[in-house]
């Protein structure tokens, strides 16, 4: 088994180095007045966590901007060697800490790839399930979060309220509000609890209430498209070039989403739903995509607790699981952006070497091209709508 | 005019009775404010436990136990501090709340000194805290809070104006500046010669009113206009380094101006104490209840606006005051100064 092909993102040619001056027409040279430079971070309340940038200013005016990052280092690449792949999961778990379980997904594929085992359809489709969850709390915080940034307390407090209901079902049916580490390799740990399905109903609806609230809070606000609208505007094809993913690359027009474009993973192909896109590229392009998103998550949900299939949650799995030589490369739509897994096996019970790709490092990757020029209060408005989890960028 | 008590105690015992009554005023209005609106209000819109939890009953003691944890707290002063500055500064925000009290009139002898120039002095004097803003943006010694004092400085230049401008076509309808003579104007006035609620001046200067609410709101440095503090960017502003009860002093100072500013509005323009059909002695018994009502309703709307609106940036803040709010303020006074002239 090998590297399967990877797919790329249409319009890659661009190299950034030729696109310096767009970056530096952005900067104001018509005064020249002394400059200061700040420090965000490591604790700052935009950074979501330790990320530290020392941002040049000229006036509120950013000259340049400087992302430091590895506050929150855990070595997670090491540590798997030394692990054997049941308890990888554990670990996996803490990379993007709001969908813990999607970031379990990918690494549990790549082993099952190589060992050459298939989880049995019930249990696919309640991987499907919980993963989509997961990109509904993510993103709940996600559209509270953002308004918070900008300076409305309120919706922050709706996010935080209403992502209780998916933590709930998450926990009802893990175990676990944060870290399920409920996948096996070849299945799950357990079947959904008695009437779970009936309460994972009532709770999408009350996602579908909360999403029409932000919608009335915020998108129809003018100070908050006043804030948006033009801030951060990534072009297609110089996001695609740093290597951003999900919705982020999503918000700049461009129409690649991994459980359509990617390899077929868990019941994505038997779902029907629509991927959003925005042609501007901007925060609120951004806030939008994701907004709409949600949407589609828990339309998704309602589609997969309707099709559910019964029968067995695991296959057949050696007691000691030892997987055979080889090497896999796995990648899905998390709710931050692409995430992947390059696993190599020497046959042992752990891994000789994991190469994790996170989404959130990529997405920030282009802060230091994004936030010049632009004014200190834009620089939280980008930092809100890029939307990364610390933990997903360190590792 | 001024106070006149039924017992004459002399000018030193009248003069020392004010001082108190003022000094009590201020953190108390800090207090119902911030219980009313901060805690309970706020914790309503935002589904908020825990405000509602301290002390059983609608978590009535949350406010008691912030005071106490205030004077807990530890007394910190950055180690390059401009000590004195930086010790100073909390005082001179709290002493232009206490100042703005002075010429509030409550009732038709309730006023601790019935300025000529009422109006323009409480705008004045409320303006002076951004003096205490500089002062603790610079000797803080920290960037964020420098940048927090600049853009507070910058808002009040950009805010002043509107501000002036919208109480300038109540001053042209009253024609007098002093506050006690705008609420009796308000009092007298008529509704096309029906004399049932009197006339307050909202009726005719709404555009002035909206002026004054969101003028004031830049002001007090809430919330679409709160760039001077913004948690989220400059994490306090110029409050960055300040503990304790240092902190606290800002604190009353925020909520007292906001309270000075909600009485300032309802007497402007809600007509302040007068009560229909109320005259003399018992004016002065209804007068402190009713003008308590009028400044809840406006600062009600302060502070719905302060927790639903997001932030604008400082530039969108400047363009807003000088493309918008400065000529309608001026369109408006030519409008009332046409009226005045034609009616």
């Amino acid at each position: 088994m090998s590297t399967t092909d990877i797919p790329r993102v249409p319009g890659i040619e661009v190299d950034p180095r030729d696109l310096r001056h767009l970056a530096d027409a952005q900067i104001n040279v018509e005064l020249d007045t002394g400059d200061m430079i700040l420090n965000l971070g490591p604790q700052h309340p935009a950074t979501h966590g330790t990320l530290r940038l020392v941002v040049r200013l000229d006036g509120e005016r950013v000259i340049a901007a400087d992302p430091v990052i590895g506050y929150m280092h855990r070595g997670y690449e090491k540590l798997t060697e030394f692990r054997t792949y049941p308890q990888i999961t554990t670990l996996v778990n803490r990379i993007d800490w709001l969908s813990s379980f999607a970031n379990e997904v990918p690494f549990i594929h790549a082993a099952e790839l190589l060992m050459g085992i298939e989880a049995p359809p019930r249990a696919v489709w309640i991987r499907t399930i919980l993963t989509e969850l997961s990109r509904i709390a993510t993103f709940y915080l996600f559209l509270g979060e953002m308004g918070l940034q900008l300076g409305a307390l309120t919706p922050a407090f709706w996010g935080f309220r209403d992502r209780e209901h998916v933590l709930n079902l998450i926990e009802a049916a893990t175990g676990g509000r944060f870290h399920p580490n409920f996948n096996r390799i070849g299945g799950l740990k357990d079947d959904f609890p008695w009437g779970w399905a009936a309460e994972a109903r009532t709770a999408m609806k009350a996602i579908f209430d909360g999403c029409d609230d932000f919608e009335d809070i915020l998108i129809g606000n003018e100070i908050f498209e006043a804030r948006t609208r033009g801030i951060g505007i990534v072009p297609a094809e110089i996001g695609a070039a740093y290597g951003m993913s999900g919705s982020n690359l999503r918000a700049s027009g461009v129409d690649w989403d991994l459980r359509r474009d990617g390899r077929p993973y868990l019941a994505y192909p038997e779902l029907d739903y629509k991927v959003w896109t925005h042609p501007d590229g901007d925060s609120f392009s951004r806030y939008w995509v994701r907004l709409q998103e949600t949407r589609e998550s828990a339309r998704m949900v309602l589609q997969l607790l309707d099709g559910l299939p019964s029968g067995p949650i695991m296959a057949k799995v050696p007691r000691i699981i030892k997987v055979p030589e080889g090497e896999a490369w796995v990648e899905t739509e998390n709710p931050l952006g692409q995430m992947g897994y390059y696993v190599i096996s020497k046959g042992a019970t752990g891994p000789f070497r994991v190469k994790i790709r996170s989404a959130s490092f990529s997405n920030v990757s282009i802060l230091p091209w994004l936030l010049r020029g632009v004014y200190v209060p834009d620089v939280i408005t980008i930092l809100a709508s890029l939307y990364f989890i610390l933990g997903d960028i360190d590792r | 005019m001024s106070l006149q008590l039924a017992v004459d105690i002399g000018w030193g015992w009248t003069l020392a009775l004010k001082t108190v009554l003022v000094l009590a005023v201020v953190p108390l209005a800090a207090l119902v404010l911030g219980y009313t609106f901060l805690l309970k209000m706020m914790s309503h819109m935002q589904s908020r436990l825990g405000p509602m939890d301290p002390g059983g009953f609608h978590g009535w003691f949350q406010l008691v136990g912030d005071g106490i944890k205030f004077l807990q707290k530890e007394d910190v002063m950055p180690a390059e501090a401009d000590r004195r500055v930086f010790a100073l500064a909390p005082a001179v925000v709290v002493v232009s709340t206490f100042l703005v009290f002075v010429v509030l009139p409550t009732g038709p002898k309730l006023v601790v000194e019935n300025l000529d120039v009422g109006v323009f002095y409480a705008l004045a004097v409320s303006s002076l805290s951004v003096v205490g803003v500089l002062m603790a943006g610079w000797a803080s010694a920290n960037k964020f809070a420098l940048l927090g004092a600049l853009r507070a400085a910058a808002q009040l230049i950009a805010y002043e104006l509107p501000l002036l401008l919208a109480v300038v076509g109540v001053v042209v309808q009253a024609g007098s500046m002093s506050l006690q003579t705008i609420v009796t104007a308000q009092q007298r006035g008529s509704i096309f010669g029906w004399h049932g609620i009197g006339f307050p001046f909202i009726l005719t200067q709404f555009i002035g009113f909206f002026l004054f609410l969101i003028a004031s709101q830049a002001e007090l440095t809430q919330t679409p206009f709160d760039m001077p503090v913004a948690e989220s960017e400059l994490v306090a502003g110029y409050m960055v380094e300040y503990t304790g009860f240092r902190f606290l002093f800002f604190f009353i100072g925020e909520f007292g101006t906001a309270f000075a500013f909600a009485a300032l509005a309802a007497t402007l323009f809600l007509g302040g104490w007068s009560v229909p059909w109320v005259h003399g002695a018992a004016a002065d018994v209804l007068g402190i209840p009713v003008l308590f009502a009028k400044l809840m309703l406006v600062a009600f709307l302060m502070f719905w606006v302060r927790f639903t609106y997001p932030r604008l940036r400082e530039d969108q803040l400047q363009s807003l005051a000088w493309k918008f709010l400065i000529p309608i303020g001026l369109a408006n006074i030519l409008l009332t100064g046409i009226f005045k002239v034609a009616f």
